[in-house]
């Protein structure tokens, strides 16, 4: 008998101790401290969208599909690009659910997210204008911000510059994906291979030398500020230039200055590139210098892909097709530009850029750099078909929650629970004495188990959810209640305290199992229908039936044990 | 302390009141349902746009409304929050029923921001909650709240049916229907918005009924096969008595603990928590009053059947 008790404390030390270990704070990789419980969006605010593909104009033998896929990997890129800690996107059946959790603008999450991709096709201007119209741009950002707020920023630079100027072999070593756009109809192996190696373009080292300051050189020159000038580096390709990631906010709000927009050139505009080059410890975003006429849009780009090798070269290939107007268009615009790059923008960013290395029609293909992998060419097959989407998308269910309104619940949610919790005890103990301690208890390790199970399962808490622990403090003391009425009973009926222990646990048993059950299969019911919030509720119904089964069959009756085990006179029972 | 130990109710006896009351409640719950053209279904399951406001100035519900309508909004519903003490928390729910041009669910919001923007300031409020639902999903999600709701009354009834007799499982489900149908009555009564959290909080009230009522039916099951002289009203009496104190207790904790949800719990849970206490209650009663009736007619039921001479088998 002490045995079978020692060993039962044994196991229920042990599931708490490992409950409560799941329950402790930990820390990240990074430091960051991970909260146990992980919250739904309800309570940590944030929005959850629903977004479909409107197929209502499409053509009848439109793959949609393919179509939601595409979309997909469009959201996916444009939420990366917002800068969102662990967004959550993915498909349920035929439309896409993104959430996105502390979102500080929603109005600008939804337009992000909302917006039709729109593809183009630029030729990469050699920078020259651009360079000559920096001059101008670089006084407008001081009269427009004002000399005193920027020194500070371009001395700091300046020494940054100094730094990764100093020496050539800490120009950027990643060769870009490198992509060369030969004409269908010839597909040559390079010939002087496209410009790989990462040499700043001799036009733009002209046109720097020309003037008294240009890209990457030093910001300030005769004590006249140099704003822009100093934050620009060349980069890989003429037109090209690099901006140290960290830099990048200050350069993109100087840009959209109307005083700057005004002294830019009409017939360029500048586009930021997605990736980032790495470049002496620190990193880069390229900013890209394209004409303003778009050779072709996304409009024109009928299908692309899927991602193939070159048969002789064995290099990833990825071939696209325009549609007629598009081939016209492509035509005589490429033309004019044999030996030029061309960028692939998409939503105003630049995927990727190809040489163009002969007239482009209708089949043309995109081939990419020795050493590129094909995971790359599939990449921009997709991007290339995104571009081509021919669907709207829409979204058909929004919810926002503020963080100051999730702040609100879990304090209040978090003082009920407490104060529901006190009263259940007093009850407890006011009504059944000893044994309403030993309830309590039991209560106890019950509430650690049911978080720790909710940790440990990673369950997210939900507003509902908390709404349902509360729910289940009350109705896990019925077990108990149940079991200490038939103990009652068994004692009334004459029976020693242990046989009565015994019959009341005995008794109560069918009516616990076939009530939690029922329950039960409510919950799991729940769980398998209900969206969000309510599956949060599930999750907390059905880990607290089990969780106080458990309590209420094993602890308790440990407890019970332990309790009639130590009295010297087994006569009587606090009950 | 003891409460109700050796307690002695007739509570077979006075059925009929029982009856009575419970029609009645049904009768108004269900009337008030027609007077209000239907529950009051959240956006949720009609689409449309709910935005939960907090204004940092004193305003009227008279004065966001003329806003909004001056920016082109239509058919709103404007509903002021009140703390659980009563006082105004200059917050406030928009509610705007489904629109069907394509700019429609996003459209509306942005209305709304924008009229709260340029008549109250941009720093004097905050969009605490928007939930914008397009038709389409509404339908969808209330197919599935029904299937939710079919589904898990039918699995109830085959587990009742393979761990009791039929009857039973009979029985509590018209103890089920029978809360089901009070506390829609309660809801429109007390014009509590319809969502999924309702939705939930019903299915737990299904779950928690039902839970009463067979531990009561449990007892029944044992007495009967204790086989006392006594007659079958006796016996349902007799264990309902015996598991009286059980019932109370419970309900008790149970309801100790949705009042503290209620009254701390915030404008969001709130209704939640009320729909919960109501169906709670009512399930107690239900387990006492309609689900051990209902066993004592279908088993009186069943014996006239037996008795009469046309039954005579041969």
């Amino acid at each position: 008998m002490f045995s079978t008790v020692r060993w039962r404390v044994i196991w229920i030390t042990l599931l708490v101790l490992l409950c409560g270990w799941a329950l402790v704070p930990k820390e990240d990789a990074d430091g960051n401290r991970i909260p146990p419980l992980q919250l739904g969006l309800d309570l940590q605010g944030g929005m959850h969208l629903a977004v479909e593909v409107d197929d209502s104009q499409a053509p009848p033998d439109a793959d949609l599909e393919d179509a939601v896929e595409r979309t997909l990997t469009t959201i996916r890129n444009r939420i990366d690009q917002f800068g969102v800690r662990e967004p959550n996107i993915q498909r349920a059946g035929d439309r896409i659910i993104v959430e996105l959790a502390g979102v500080q603008d929603p109005e600008r999450a939804k337009e992000i997210v909302n917006r039709t991709a729109f593809m183009e096709f630029k030729v990469v201007t050699d920078g020259t204008s651009f360079l000559n119209a920096l001059e101008r741009i670089d006084r407008a950002i001081v009269n427009a911000v004002g000399a005193d707020q920027l020194r500070p920023t371009a001395l700091e630079t300046q020494v940054d510059l100094g730094e990764v100027l100093g020496g050539r072999d800490t120009a950027p070593q990643a060769v870009p994906a490198d992509t060369t756009l030969p004409d269908s109809a010839a597909v040559d192996p390079p010939p002087g291979a496209p410009a790989a190696a990462p040499d700043p373009p001799a036009a733009q080292d002209s046109a720097a030398a020309g003037r008294d300051s240009a890209a990457g050189a030093p910001g300030q020159q005769d004590g006249e500020l140099r704003p822009l000038s100093a934050l620009l580096r060349p980069g890989r390709i003429e037109g090209e230039f690099l901006v140290a990631t960290q830099d990048r906010p200050t350069v993109e709000s100087w840009l959209a200055l109307p005083e700057v927009t005004a002294v830019i050139p009409n017939d360029i505009t500048l586009h930021w590139g997605v990736e980032d080059v790495p470049a002496g410890g620190s990193t880069f975003v390229p900013l890209y210098v394209l004409d303003a006429e778009p050779l072709i849009t996304g409009e024109e780009l009928q299908d692309a892909g899927p991602a193939n090798r070159d048969p002789t070269f064995n290099q990833p290939i990825v071939p696209f097709e325009t549609t007629r107007r598009g081939a016209r268009l492509f035509e005589r615009g490429t033309a004019r530009h044999v030996g030029d790059n061309m960028a692939i923008v998409l939503d105003n960013r630049v995927q990727s850029y190809a040489v163009i290395r002969g007239i482009l029609s209708r089949n043309a293909q995109i081939e990419l750099a020795p050493g590129a992998s094909f995971q790359e060419a599939q990449d921009l097959a997709l991007v290339l078909r995104a571009g081509a989407l021919p669907m709207p998308i829409r979204i058909v269910e929004e919810r926002t929650v503020g963080a100051s309104l999730g702040e609100d619940s879990i304090r209040q949610g978090r003082m009920a629970f407490l104060i529901g919790i006190v009263a259940v005890v007093l009850l407890m103990i006011g009504y059944y004495r000893f044994a309403g301690v030993l309830a309590v208890g039991a209560l106890v390790v019950y509430v650690i188990l049911l978080l720790g199970g909710l940790a440990g399962l990673q369950a997210t808490l939900t507003l509902p959810g908390i709404a349902g622990l509360i729910l289940s403090v009350g109705m896990a003391v019925d077990a108990n209640v149940l079991i200490f009425e038939r103990i009652r009973e068994e004692l009334d009926a004459g029976k020693t305290p242990r046989t009565a222990v015994d019959a009341g646990f005995a008794n109560a048993l069918s009516a616990i199992v076939d009530a939690n059950l029922t329950t039960l299969i409510t919950g799991i019911i729940l769980f398998q229908f209900g969206t969000g919030p309510v599956r949060g509720f599930a999750v907390t119904l059905c880990i607290g039936i089990l969780a106080s089964f458990f309590a209420a069959l094993y602890v308790t009756r440990t407890f019970f044990m332990i309790y009639l085990n130590r009295r010297a006179s087994s006569e009587s029972v606090s009950i | 302390m003891r409460l109700f130990s050796n307690a002695n109710f007739s509570f077979l006896a006075v059925r009929r009141r029982a009856y009575a009351i419970s029609a009645a409640l049904i009768v108004v719950g269900l009337g008030s349902i027609v007077l209000h053209g239907g529950v009051n279904a959240g956006v949720e399951f009609t689409g449309g746009t709910l935005v939960h406001v907090r204004v940092t100035e004193e305003t009227s519900v008279a004065a966001l409304r003329d806003l909004v309508n001056a920016a082109g909004v239509s058919g709103e519903q404007i509903q002021p929050l009140r703390s659980s003490e009563g006082e105004s928390t200059q917050e406030y729910l928009f509610r705007v029923p489904p629109v069907d041009d394509e700019a429609g669910l996003e459209g509306v919001e942005r209305l709304i921001r924008s009229a709260l923007e340029q008549g109250l300031g941009a720093n004097s409020f905050e969009l605490l909650r928007v939930e914008a639902i397009g038709p389409r999903v509404g339908d969808e999600l209330r197919t599935k709240a029904v299937f939710a709701l079919l589904l898990s009354f039918l699995l109830t009834l085959i587990y009742l049916a393979f761990r009791f007799e039929w009857r039973f499982g009979f029985a509590a489900v018209i103890a089920t229907i029978h809360d089901i149908a009070l506390t829609f009555g309660f809801i429109s009564l007390l014009n509590v918005e319809i969502s999924l959290a309702t939705v939930a909080a019903i299915l737990t009230i299904v779950g928690y009924s039902l839970n009463d009522t067979i531990v009561v039916f449990d007892r029944v099951r044992e007495n009967l096969k204790k086989k006392r002289k006594e007659t079958y009203e006796e016996t349902l009496d007799r264990s309902i008595n015996e598991t009286l104190p059980r019932t109370i207790l419970t309900s008790a904790t149970t309801l100790i603990a949705l009042v503290a949800l209620f009254v701390l719990g915030g404008p969001v849970i709130r209704p939640f928590a009320l729909v919960l206490i109501l169906g709670i209650s009512v399930g107690t009663y239900s387990s006492i009053f309609v689900a051990s009736p209902a066993l004592l007619e279908i088993h009186r039921w069943q014996r006239r059947r037996h008795a009469g001479p046309a039954h005579a088998t041969g």
